[in-house]
């Protein structure tokens, strides 16, 4: 029953995103400088993945005599990170509008969360992984 | 909503009705060319990690040529936008361009793995 309703939801937001055009139509439009602070919103996010993969770019060239397999995992990481990143930036801002339209809440979300989480224990990890000259 | 109109002195003009007192399209003007500059930075540091190759070849060409082409891509979508903020009253971000946008950013991520695993490496 739950996994029913799981699915359904999963494959609302997945029509969602793939025609957000279809949010145009319902609701009323908001305030034109909402949904401007709205697409500052996206934008910050999508800067947050471009930082994310030009950090990856940075660990692959900067860090030349770390360990090579943790090398390209820290590199790799980075990168799937920022591509996460970037979707989620168009996801949420599909559904802020949606919400603004419709005159509901602003949807919540974990994603920051787990993103801070996951800079932080990657940022600890290289720092740690320097300064014990972990080498070849 | 408070009403934001400065006091009328009698001498100074007034701004344009028009105008948002709050800058709103500016500040989103300004949002969208740091947004460029992280692009940029970017696709500096893809092609730096493949112009230093010891010998490039034809696999590092297609490549390079890849992300500038995302690279433009991504700033003529943006530059477009920009134009739009110029007016008063911009219309909403279209979904397609946001959609594209995140395309390019997920390509060059795409991009940075493929130079990362590629032979030779």
């Amino acid at each position: 029953m739950i996994l029913t309703e799981a699915l359904r939801s999963a494959g609302a937001a997945v029509r969602l995103w793939c025609s957000p055009a279809r949010v145009r139509e319902e609701g009323t439009t908001p305030d034109y400088r909402f949904s401007l602070a709205n697409e500052r919103t996206f934008l910050a996010w999508l800067r947050t993945g471009l930082a994310l993969i030009g950090g990856g770019f940075a660990v692959d060239q900067f860090l030349p005599r770390l360990h090579q397999g943790l090398r390209v995992t820290f590199t790799v990481v980075l990168l799937v990170g920022g591509a996460l990143c970037a979707l989620r930036a168009v996801n949420h801002w599909v559904r802020c509008e949606r919400a603004m339209r419709r005159g509901e809440d602003l949807p919540v979300a974990r994603f920051p969360t787990a993103l801070a989480l996951g800079v932080g224990v990657l940022a600890v990890a290289v720092v740690v992984l320097v300064l014990l000259g972990r080498t070849t | 909503m408070a009403d934001h109109t400065p006091p009328d002195t009698g001498s100074s003009p007034r701004p344009a009705p028009d105008r948002d007192p709050g800058l709103q399209p500016e500040r989103t003007r300004l949002a969208w060319r740091r947004t460029t500059l992280s692009a940029t930075a970017v696709a500096v540091l893809a092609a730096r990690q493949l112009l230093r190759s010891a010998a490039p070849g034809a696999a590092e060409v297609a490549l390079t040529v890849l992300t500038g082409l995302l690279w433009t891509g991504f700033v003529a979508l943006a530059h477009r936008r920009m134009r739009a903020m110029a007016t008063g009253r911009p219309p909403g971000l279209s979904a397609r361009t946001a959609l594209l946008l995140v395309g390019c950013t997920a390509a060059l991520a795409l991009c940075g793995a493929v130079i990362l695993v590629r032979p030779g490496h």
